[in-house]
């Protein structure tokens, strides 16, 4: 417990990430930001695979973070700790130290279902429910008992709906199927679910790897106003969306955290030979 | 890649050989080859249906109908007493008034000759007449019943007239009473409710299946109740909980193989265990239907677990993602998805219960009962017992009947199975 108010101490100071061999420097302005996600020395196995080694890194809140790199790297493995999605695969054990908001999210005490209210999740492939639109998105209020009558639900639904910018376009036909959707309506649909129980955190894993042009523009603008409320860590294997969206990307090679930073220098200035060969297309 | 001589490389991929071609033709000829066998094998299967079911229909068709006889009775009030009207002597009053209408008929051995065409139980069916209604008796009525089962053949045409008379069950004084009979228009072969209206019989032409139908359905029905639940409960249990390793694979193993044992090894059990240990109550549906859920389980786990396996990882991560908690994400998602899965498993494993019959005879359900169960604590027979009870019996008339019990068998399964297809096609939902 003291370890992680001495962490949290220090929160606000640049955190440098262990594992790169280079001292990885952190632009200006990032500093600043509150850290949300405090993850140290985290190592991901499955069976008997190293997936995730030693990773250090730090989400800013009210920023969107990038995790960059080539197929089996460990971003999606790191991202699914994040809300620990990962206890549901079976032989995978995930060490280390994961804080959010200064609590250990692997601790016995931490009640994994409410991590996941306050973590919520976008998937790759889009899926909503084979319910209606609307118990799509009143589905987690729902089950956390959030609304206390149907007017409170309502209200969420809509708030929702027009947060994830899909109310124009369902506001009536809200008890047709959500799987009758385009896919980029569905998308947005699931990230309206996500948000409906108020989330800190959004994780998306790919959300736009499913979509076309035109739909991965209006996800990747839904994200940037996103922002203001939430704190946003995307996976993503388009170096341009991640230069798009976000304002940190991290690097990740063969399990390792290579380099983090502001996506601004990542892209312009890395100070890592595999991030310049990954994002200048030499190899993955 | 020059153009002076065609390379090693080149001719290889000459696709207008004599060689190249020579192997499309086999090729295409091997596909035609794997075509006609599943041909084959379809009209092979397709033929001995339709044999089977064809000689069914060959010999038990006749058994839909059934030969009645309509004559005038008197319920003579010298026989019958209306403070008592149970007690009369229904045996006479039948006699005389079925040998009325044949003067010819007068020694006490031509009267019982000629009364042998009626079945043995008419004096009961007009005692039971006149017990319903005493005003009958004194007075004259219309009355039609069915003809015992040599007559019934003998209508048929199972019993033809062209034999000597010592070799069949008709004489010919009453082939020539029952022609009149006929030529009277007093013989009609309505369809045959009695079929499904009565219940077993020693007389083929009052033998029925409602008992069997009632004992099947409370016996399926205690075997549903038994089995769905505990079959999908440990399905869940086994899918969504258990951790795999060794013990689940132990577990998965004896699940297989418990749905490979042969039934008559259920029976005993249940003999050894429900009737004799714990004394439950013998040829009863409610002990039918636990030796049929032990059989019907292992097909129920296996078909569920293989639904509950068919549902999409997504719909379980979408759920988990928002905090749904692991009862949460079954119920609200996993179960309703993989229930048409569930429900078509269920009902083929129903249908093979309905047809499983050595479980039943070892716990006593081939008993000879003339009255439909009225619940599932009294004794009854099944379908299959049913069948196996006729199939026993040396009377004529039984071996139609055996046909079409088996037919009405078959009929029930072939509905269980289309309602399974159908709720299939139905609910199937494709990702």
């Amino acid at each position: 417990m003291s370890d992680a108010t001495q962490i949290a101490a220090s929160a606000p100071a640049p955190v440098a990430t262990a594992e790169s061999p280079q001292p990885t420097a952190v632009a200006p302005g990032t500093g600043a930001a509150a850290i949300k996600i405090l993850a140290r020395d985290v190592n991901v196995f499955y069976g008997d695979k190293h997936a995730l080694k030693h990773v250090d890194l730090d989400i800013n809140e009210h920023q969107v973070t990038a995790l960059i790199g080539p197929s089996g790297c460990g971003k999606s493995t790191f991202l699914r700790c994040l809300n620990r999605m990962n206890d549901v695969i079976d032989g995978c054990r995930v060490v280390g130290s994961i804080k959010l908001d200064k609590a250990d999210i692997y601790d016995t005490s931490l009640d994994v279902v409410q991590l996941r209210a306050r973590v919520g999740m976008v998937f790759q492939k889009p899926n909503p429910f084979p319910k209606s639109i609307y118990d799509n998105v009143a589905y987690g209020p729902r089950i956390h008992g959030i609304a206390h009558n149907k007017a409170d639900l309502d209200e969420i639904v809509h708030r929702s709906l027009e947060r994830a910018g899909l109310i124009k376009e369902v506001h009536d036909r809200l008890d047709s199927p959500g799987t009758g959707l385009s896919g980029g309506q569905q998308q947005r649909l699931c990230i309206a679910r996500a948000i409906a129980v108020n989330p800190e955190v959004i994780l998306m894993d790919e959300p736009c790897s499913a979509l076309d042009p035109i739909a991965t523009a209006r996800i990747e603008e839904l994200i940037d106003e996103l922002r203001e409320n939430f704190t946003i860590v995307i996976v993503t294997h388009s170096m341009q969306q991640a230069a798009r969206v976000s304002q940190r990307t991290a690097f990740f090679h063969l399990g390792d955290l290579v380099e983090v930073g502001d996506t601004e220098q990542i892209f312009t200035n890395p100070k890592d030979g595999r991030t310049q060969g990954y994002i200048t297309g030499r190899f993955g | 890649m020059t153009d002076s001589s065609p390379t090693i490389a080149s001719a290889l991929f000459d696709w207008n050989s004599p060689r190249m071609r020579g192997r499309f033709v086999a090729r295409h000829k091997a596909d035609r080859r794997l075509q006609i066998y599943g041909l084959t094998a379809i009209g092979t299967a397709v033929l001995l249906i339709a044999i089977l079911i064809g000689s069914l229909v060959a010999s038990g068709y006749h058994s839909f109908v059934q030969t009645h006889v309509s004559f005038e009775v008197f319920v003579d009030p010298s026989k019958v007493s209306a403070d008592a009207p149970e007690k009369g002597n229904y045996r006479n009053i039948v006699r005389d008034s079925f040998t009325a209408a044949f003067p010819d008929a007068t020694s006490p051995r031509d009267k019982r000759a000629l009364t042998d065409i009626l079945t043995a139980d008419a004096p009961y069916i007009i005692r039971d007449r006149v017990v319903a209604d005493p005003s009958l008796i004194g007075r004259r009525f219309e009355i039609t019943m069915p003809v015992s089962d040599p007559f019934d053949q003998f209508e048929k045409g199972v019993i033809p007239r062209d034999v000597p008379e010592e070799q069949r069950k008709v004489s010919d004084k009453q082939i020539v009473w029952f022609d009149a009979l006929v030529a009277q228009d007093r013989i009609t072969t309505p369809f045959n409710t009695g079929l499904f209206l009565n219940a077993d019989s020693r007389f083929p032409e009052l033998a029925g299946l409602a008992g069997a139908i009632v004992g099947s359905f409370y016996a399926l029905l205690v075997c549903f109740l038994i089995s769905f639940p505990v079959g999908i409960a440990a399905a869940v249990y086994l899918e969504e909980f258990a951790r795999k390793g060794r013990w689940s694979d132990i577990l998965e193993v004896n699940i297989n193989n418990l749905a490979a044992v042969p039934s008559v090894v259920f029976g005993l059990l249940g003999l050894a265990v429900f009737l004799n240990f714990f004394g439950m109550p013998r040829s009863t549906p409610l002990v039918g239907g636990m030796v049929l859920s032990l059989m019907t389980l292992p097909t129920i786990i296996i078909a569920t677990r293989a639904a509950l396996k068919a549902v999409p990882p997504s719909i379980r991560e979408a759920a988990l993602g928002i905090g749904a908690s692991k009862h949460q994400v079954i119920l609200h998602h996993v179960l309703p998805l993989a229930m048409p899965g569930i429900l078509t498993g269920t009902i083929i494993g129903m249908a093979q219960a309905l047809g499983e019959t050595a479980p039943l005879l070892l716990i006593g359900m081939n008993a000879f009962i003339t009255s439909p169960p009225g619940g599932v604590l009294e004794s009854a027979t099944a379908l299959p017992t049913q069948i196996f009870i006729w199939a026993d019996s040396p009377e004529r008339g039984f071996v139609a009947r055996t046909s079409a019990a088996i037919l009405v068998l078959i009929g029930f399964l072939i509905a269980m199975n289309l309602v399974a297809v159908v709720m299939r096609k139905r609910f199937e939902r494709r990702w």
